[in-house]
C-alpha cells in the first residue's frame, strides 16, 4: 500500500506550505512510536492523570431488559475530561513537546477536544488555541468556559457554516501561518498523513484494554463491537486490535432527523469518495464536489467527513457501518440513565441505540459498546430536545 | 515554449486572480477584458470552493458569493471558453481538488483544453498525489503550475521546480492568501534557492496588495500574482459594477506601472 493510505483512501492534500511540518511530524512520529522512553511516559501519564484503565462494565440491567446478549460496556466515560479524546490530547501534546513546539492549536466541535487539548496543554505549559465554530460555542457553552479555565484562548470560527469543519479549515489555515512554532492537534482520525495513523495509535489503548478484559471476565473475544462514529477515533481506538479477529465490528454514525431528509451526518452510509481537510475518504458532498453540511442533535458526530481507514474497512467489508437518528439516540440515553446510573455522551448513545436493536436477537452473544464519553455536557441539548416534544415518551 | 512560459518573457509578469462567479459570471467576463486591457499578462480564474483552505478571509467570502450565486465547473469552463479569442493573456483555472474530482480527471483534462485553458494550479494537489490528474493535463499540453513554498527543503524544491509546467508559483509568505501581511523574512534567499533548482520563470504570490510589494517581490522575481487586493473590490463596489470595473482598471493599471518602472 502507498504510504500513508488505506487502499485508496488517505494521503496528503494539502497546500505546500504544510508539507514540510507534515514530513517533519512522520519522521518524529515513526520514532517516537518506536521509542520505550517515549511509550513509558504516555502509558504512565495515561494512567496517573489520565484515569486509565477505564473499566469494562456489565451491563446487568440493560441486559435482563433487552433479554438476548450480554452487553459490556467500555467506560471511556470515566476518562478525566469526561471522554476518549483526552487519549490522543495527552499523546500529541508528547509529540509537540519533543518537536520543541510550545504551542498547540485545536479544531472543536462538542468542545470536548478541546477540552481535552486544552487539559493537555496546562498540563504541559503549552500555549494553546482551540478553533470553534460559533454555532457551537453557543451550543456548547459549558465546555468554552472550561476551556478558557484551563487558560486556553478560544476563536469563534464565523467562516463557511461556523460548525466544525469551518473550525477544522481554521485551524489548518492558521496553522500554515504559525507552523514553525506550534503543532497541530488533530481531535479525531483525519486530516492529512500521518494524523490518521497517529491518531488511531494514541487511542488504540481503548481496544487493547477492552481485549484484555473481556478475556478476562468472559474467557473469550466478544462476538460484536459497537462504536459510534464522528471523524472515527474512538471507533478505530477499539476495532484495531480486534481488525484480524473473528469478531464483528460496528461503526454507527448519525443519522440526524433521518437520512432521507438530507438533515445527517451519514458520511460513509450516505456520502461519495472525495477530499476533505487533506485526505481522500467518504464525504457529503453536492453534484459540484462542494461539501454539504453535516446535522446532528449531538455535536461530536455532526462532521461531514470521515476516517481514510474506516472508509477502507467499509470497502474491504471488514467492518459494517448503520446510522441512528437523533429520536433512537435520545431513547438510548433515556434508557441507558434509568438502568444503569449512567449518563452517556448523545454521541456514546447513538452506539447503544444500535445495540439495543441486535442484542434481543444475539441470545448467548458477547457484544462490547464503546460507551465514548459521559453526557454533563449534553444537558441543554437533551432538554430542548425534548422540550420541543420530538419523539417524547 | 508553453503560452504560460512566453508570457513571462519581454516584461515582469502580472499574474491577476479573480474569483469565477463573483459577484456573477456576466461580471467576470467583463472584469477579464479589463484586467487584459490594463495590463495582466496571465489571468487566473478562481473556482470557487465550500473549504479553500489556502484561502484568507477576502477569497473565502467571494467564494462564498459565488457559489450562492450558483457558480459551477462546468460554468466556469464555459466562461472560459467565451473568452477565447478576446484577451492576450493566457487563462489559467485555479480549483482545490474536490471539484475538479468530482468533474471526473480525465473528463476535466479535455474541458481545460477544450475550452482553451493554458493552465491549471490545484493548491491542495501536491505533486505527491497529482500525478494522475497532473499527467492527464500533460497530455492534453495544459500546464499544471505547482507551487513552491519558502520552508521547504532544498530536495522538494527541486522536486517541485522539475515537475512544474509553464512557471513555478512561489508562495512568498507562511500562510494564506490575504492583503495586509508581512512576506517571508528572507524573500531573497528563498528566490536563490528556487532559482539554482529550475529554469522556469518564477511568479511569486500571495500578500501582495500593492504597486510597491509588487514591485519590490518582481525584483526577485520574474512576475507576481495579485488576487487579494483584485478580488476585495468586490466588496468595495457593492453593486455598482462600472465602479467595480473602473477600479479593477485602475489597479491592474498601477500594479503594472510599479513593474514596469523597475
Ligand atoms: C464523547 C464523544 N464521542 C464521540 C465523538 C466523536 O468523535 P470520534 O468519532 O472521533 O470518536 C466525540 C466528539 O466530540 C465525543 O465527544
Amino acid at each position: 500500500m502507498k504510504r500513508g493510505y488505506y487502499g485508496p483512501f488517505g494521503g496528503r492534500y494539502v497546500p505546500e506550505t504544510l508539507m514540510a511540518a507534515l514530513e517533519e511530524l512522520e519522521r518524529a512520529y515513526e520514532s517516537l512510536s518506536r521509542d520505550g522512553a517515549f511509550q513509558e511516559e504516555l502509558s504512565c501519564l495515561l494512567e496517573r492523570f489520565g484515569g486509565r484503565p477505564t473499566p469494562l462494565y456489565f451491563a446487568e440491567r440493560l441486559t435482563e431488559h433487552l433479554g438476548g446478549a450480554k452487553i459490556y460496556l467500555k467506560r471511556e466515560d470515566l476518562n478525566h475530561t469526561g471522554a476518549h479524546k483526552i487519549n490522543n490530547a495527552l499523546g500529541q501534546a508528547l509529540v509537540a513537546r519533543r518537536l520543541g513546539k510550545r504551542r498547540v492549536i485545536a479544531e472543536t466541535g462538542a468542545g470536548q477536544h478541546g477540552v481535552a487539548t486544552a487539559t493537555a496543554a496546562a498540563r504541559f505549559g503549552l500555549e494553546c488555541t482551540v478553533f470553534m465554530g460559533e454555532e457551537d460555542m453557543g451550543r456548547q457553552a459549558m465546555n468554552v468556559e472550561r476551556m478558557k479555565l484551563l487558560g486556553a484562548e478560544v476563536v469563534p470560527v464565523t467562516s463557511g457554516t461556523g460548525t466544525l469543519k469551518d473550525a477544522t479549515n481554521e485551524a489548518i489555515r492558521h496553522w500554515v501561518a504559525t507552523v514553525e512554532g506550534t503543532h497541530y492537534i488533530i481531535g479525531s482520525v483525519v486530516g492529512p498523513h500521518p494524523y490518521p495513523m497517529m491518531v488511531r495509535d494514541f487511542q488504540r489503548v481503548i481496544g487493547d484494554e477492552t481485549r484484555r478484559q473481556v478475556v478476562a471476565d468472559e474467557g473469550r473475544l466478544p462476538d460484536l463491537i459497537l462504536a459510534c462514529v464522528g471523524g472515527g477515533s474512538n471507533a478505530m481506538g477499539m476495532f484495531h486490535p480486534f481488525r484480524e479477529d473473528p469478531v464483528d465490528l460496528v461503526g454507527v454514525e448519525a443519522a440526524g432527523r433521518g437520512i432521507a431528509t438530507g438533515h445527517h451526518a451519514a458520511t460513509l452510509g450516505a456520502g461519495r469518495v472525495g477530499v476533505l481537510h487533506g485526505s481522500r475518504s467518504y464525504l457529503l458532498q453536492d453534484d459540484d464536489g462542494q461539501v454539504i453540511e453535516a446535522y446532528s442533535l449531538s455535536a461530536g458526530l455532526d462532521y461531514p467527513g470521515v476516517g481514510p481507514e474506516h472508509s477502507f474497512l467499509k470497502e474491504a467489508g471488514r467492518a459494517e457501518y448503520v446510522s441512528v437518528t437523533d429520536g433512537e439516540a435520545v431513547e438510548a440515553f433515556r434508557l441507558l440513565c434509568r438502568l444503569e446510573g449512567i449518563i452517556p455522551a448523545l454521541e456514546s448513545a447513538h452506539a447503544l441505540a444500535e445495540a439495543m436493536k441486535r442484542a434481543p436477537r444475539l441470545g448467548g452473544k458477547i457484544l462490547v459498546v464503546c460507551l465514548s464519553g459521559r453526557g454533563d455536557k449534553d444537558m441543554d441539548s437533551i432538554k430542548s430536545y425534548l422540550g420541543k416534544g420530538e419523539n417524547q415518551s | 515554449m508553453s503560452r504560460l512560459t512566453r508570457a513571462f518573457s519581454g516584461r515582469k509578469a502580472l499574474v491577476t486572480y479573480v474569483t469565477a462567479g463573483d459577484p456573477d459570471l456576466k461580471t467576470t467576463a467583463e472584469r477579464v477584458l479589463c484586467l487584459d486591457a490594463s495590463g495582466a499578462d496571465v489571468i487566473e480564474l478562481g473556482l470557487p470552493f465550500s473549504d479553500p483552505q489556502a484561502d484568507g478571509p477576502v477569497i473565502q467570502a467571494a467564494g462564498q458569493r459565488a457559489l450562492r450565486g450558483g457558480t459551477t465547473l462546468a460554468k466556469v469552463l464555459d466562461l472560459a471558453s467565451s473568452l477565447r479569442g478576446k484577451i492576450k493573456a493566457p487563462l489559467v483555472l485555479m480549483g482545490y481538488c474536490n471539484p475538479l474530482f468530482t468533474y471526473g480527471e480525465e473528463r476535466f483534462a479535455d474541458a481545460a483544453a477544450a475550452s482553451g485553458l493554458s493552465g491549471v494550479i490545484v493548491p491542495d494537489l501536491p505533486y505527491d498525489e497529482g500525478e494522475s490528474l497532473y499527467g492527464a493535463l500533460e497530455r492534453r499540453g495544459v500546464d499544471a503550475v505547482l507551487m513552491a513554498a519558502p520552508n521547504a527543503a532544498t530536495g522538494r524544491l527541486a522536486e517541485v521546480g522539475r515537475r512544474s509546467r509553464g512557471f513555478l508559483y512561489c508562495v512568498s509568505l507562511l500562510g494564506v492568501t490575504g492583503t495586509g501581511k508581512a512576506l517571508h523574512g528572507d524573500l531573497e534567499a528563498y528566490m536563490a534557492r528556487v532559482r539554482a533548482v529550475t529554469t522556469l520563470p518564477l511568479a511569486l504570490g500571495f500578500g501582495i496588495d500593492s504597486p510597491e510589494k509588487a514591485r519590490l517581490c518582481a525584483s526577485l522575481a520574474d512576475g507576481v500574482v495579485v488576487g487579494s487586493a483584485l478580488v476585495g473590490l468586490v466588496e468595495t463596489c457593492g453593486d455598482d459594477r462600472p465602479r467595480l470595473l473602473e477600479e479593477t482598471g485602475r489597479l491592474v493599471r498601477s500594479l503594472r506601472e510599479g513593474l514596469d518602472g523597475i
